[in-house]
């Protein structure tokens, strides 16, 4: 594994080598991350998909910031992560919209923290919010908004900041089917018109294999990555891809490496591909 | 975050009847505004129609609960219990007023409550702050401030009049301290209670701590804020009339002491009622404002 170290972090806009966190727990100790290594390139869209308990919202957090891994190395372009930066967008399953401030000052929170004068703002909020389509609710307060919508703005707030790397935890967990495949659409359109690096946590195997690039298994006691699966079906994903076979096929790989865990056995993701 | 909201009807000034028309009213009001304030593009025609209806038939309960109240206090005067009627106070209070002892006491009580609940609150919010925010602060103030809640501040008067004498000065302290006390705790609990993914989402956009706690703290512990300034309100209230009653020249309180030294039953009455609608009014007002700035809560 040593080996391997120098050549890809050259590439690799986010490189995670050796991670291992632990908790305490009660006097015991939990291992939540062990001898994690990953690595993701630019403009990039990995899923990170697992049981509960894998350890994928711990890596989210480490690489947001958010918090620090016991040991090993959590790089954003080639530089150690030590605390929350405007180049790492965060999405969280709570959507964790600003309740006080409307749709649009949500999300000149940012631009505001940023600097950014009055003019400048309006004119970036006013794109973003164009971007998400919640034009008639730019000036309504968050409760007014349906829970899609309120992910709809989360998006538009991290995007707005223009960071080169979204961080998403679990975005659509708490939304029903039908809502979450439209936002997975426009996520993708998104994606494809403001090109990220995305790192998408998600308990959804369909979801994991619509979205990403590569599809990041992960495995339970003690948190580790335990597949890694290329998804070579072309972008954009129309629903025909999705109901292609090829899409099955792959769905059927990533859920049987999700629920058909042999214990015991890690991958090594730190190499990254060619795509 | 509603529920401390119970409690402080029953902590409300005008105990009493003052306090059921509080204690009706304030989730009505909330129901409304919730309801007004969604834009449900879809079918706001029925819904909106039942809660008015219900605003009426509440409004009209209440109506009824005060006519009846105020007959059957009628009755019992007239069934021989000492008590003034009705008319007797009204016009007691006229009198009262003609001489110009009404507005003098009204005006001493109000200006005690109000200088000690401002300067009290005033306190709290920083003092409130800083023990959710530092936990050096919280180390330092929790025992004192634990210690000095479980004694009613009134129990302390006979202290504060041997140290302050008896002007303004030792009334207005224990109002200020039931204030203080009152409020200082919910700020704290507000404070303690923010919701830890907004101070993540505002740090992952690159906010640092002063920025945090200006935009991200003190509006979310907002509503804690005023449900602590109402409750001091009340608190406030229920010492001064007892302080006015122990060391006064002027005051509500002072006038019904007085009263009861000359047996004047409709005197007291007057000053009953004046407290009641006093803090009813100061009450509404601060109600007022909950809603008009945390109008952003989602409620169910």
């Amino acid at each position: 594994m040593t080996t391997t170290t120098d050549t890809p972090r050259s590439t690799a806009k986010i490189s995670v080598q050796g991670v291992r966190r632990t908790f305490e727990l009660r006097n015991e100790e939990f291992v939540a991350l062990e001898s994690v290594s990953l690595d993701i390139a630019d403009n990039e869209f990995v899923t990170v998909v697992g049981p509960s308990g894998c350890g994928k919202s711990t890596l989210m957090n480490i690489l947001a910031g958010l918090d620090e891994p016991t040991a090993g190395h959590a790089r954003v372009d080639g530089r150690d992560v030590s605390g929350p930066g405007p180049e790492r967008g965060v999405i969280f399953q709570q959507y964790a919209l600003f309740p006080w401030l409307t749709v649009r000052k949500n999300i000149e929170f940012g631009l505001k923290v940023a600097g950014l004068g009055k003019a400048e703002r309006r004119e970036r909020a006013e794109h973003f919010i164009r971007l998400v389509g919640l034009e008639q609710f730019a000036d309504a307060l968050p409760k007014m908004l349906s829970g899609g919508m309120k992910q709809r703005c989360a998006i538009a707030r991290a995007y707005a900041v223009d960071p080169s790397i979204l961080l998403m935890d679990e975005p659509f967990g708490a939304l029903d089917a039908l809502t979450r495949v439209k936002l997975q659409e426009q996520l993708l359109e998104t994606w494809s018109r403001e090109k990220r690096t995305v790192m998408f946590i998600t308990h959804d195997v369909d979801e994991a294999v619509f979205l990403a690039n590569r599809v990041v298994v992960m495995a339970a006691r003690p948190g580790r990555i335990y597949d890694v699966i290329d998804v070579d079906l072309p972008y954009p994903r129309t629903e025909e891809v999705r109901l292609s076979p090829e899409f099955a096929e792959l769905r059927n790989r990533v859920w049987t490496s999700v629920y058909h865990q042999t214990p015991g056995t890690a991958a090594d993701a730190s190499t990254t591909p060619t795509a | 975050m509603t529920t401390p909201t119970p409690s402080m009807a029953r902590n409300g000034p005008g105990a009493g009847s003052g306090s059921v028309a509080a204690g009706s009213a304030a989730p009505l009001v909330r129901g409304t505004a919730a309801s007004d304030g969604g834009t449900a593009p879809s079918a706001p025609g029925p819904s909106r129609r039942r809660s008015t209806d219900r605003r009426t038939k509440l409004r009209l309960l209440n109506a009824v609960s005060i006519v009846g109240g105020i007959a059957i206090w009628w009755a019992m005067s007239l069934a021989g219990l000492q008590f003034p009627t009705p008319p007797e106070v009204v016009s007691k209070a006229v009198e009262l007023w003609q001489d110009g002892v009404l507005q003098r006491d009204v005006l001493a009580s109000l200006g005690r409550v109000l200088t000690g609940f401002l300067i009290g609150s005033a306190a709290a919010i920083p003092v409130g702050f800083l023990m959710g925010w530092y936990t050096v602060a919280r180390g330092l103030f929790e025992p004192w401030i634990q210690f000095f809640r479980t004694i009613p501040p009134l129990a302390l008067l006979p202290l504060v009049l041997v140290l302050m004498g008896i002007g303004e000065l030792p009334k207005v302290f224990v109002i200020f301290l039931a204030a203080f006390l009152a409020c200082v705790i919910s700020t704290y609990q507000g404070v303690v209670g923010v919701d830890k993914t907004l101070i993540n989402a505002a740090r992952v956009l690159g906010a640092k701590d002063g920025r945090i706690f200006l935009r991200v703290v003190v509006p979310a512990s907002t509503p804690f804020i005023l449900v602590g300034m109402r409750v001091g309100l009340g608190s406030a209230w229920a010492t001064l009339v007892a302080a006015e009653l122990l060391a006064a020249q002027a005051g509500l309180g002072y006038r019904m002491q007085q009263a009861q030294l000359y047996y004047d039953i409709a005197t007291i009455f007057v000053g009953i009622v004046a407290i009641g609608v006093l803090g009813l009014v100061m009450d509404r007002l601060l109600l007022l404002a909950e809603t008009r700035l945390t109008g952003w809560q989602e409620r169910r």
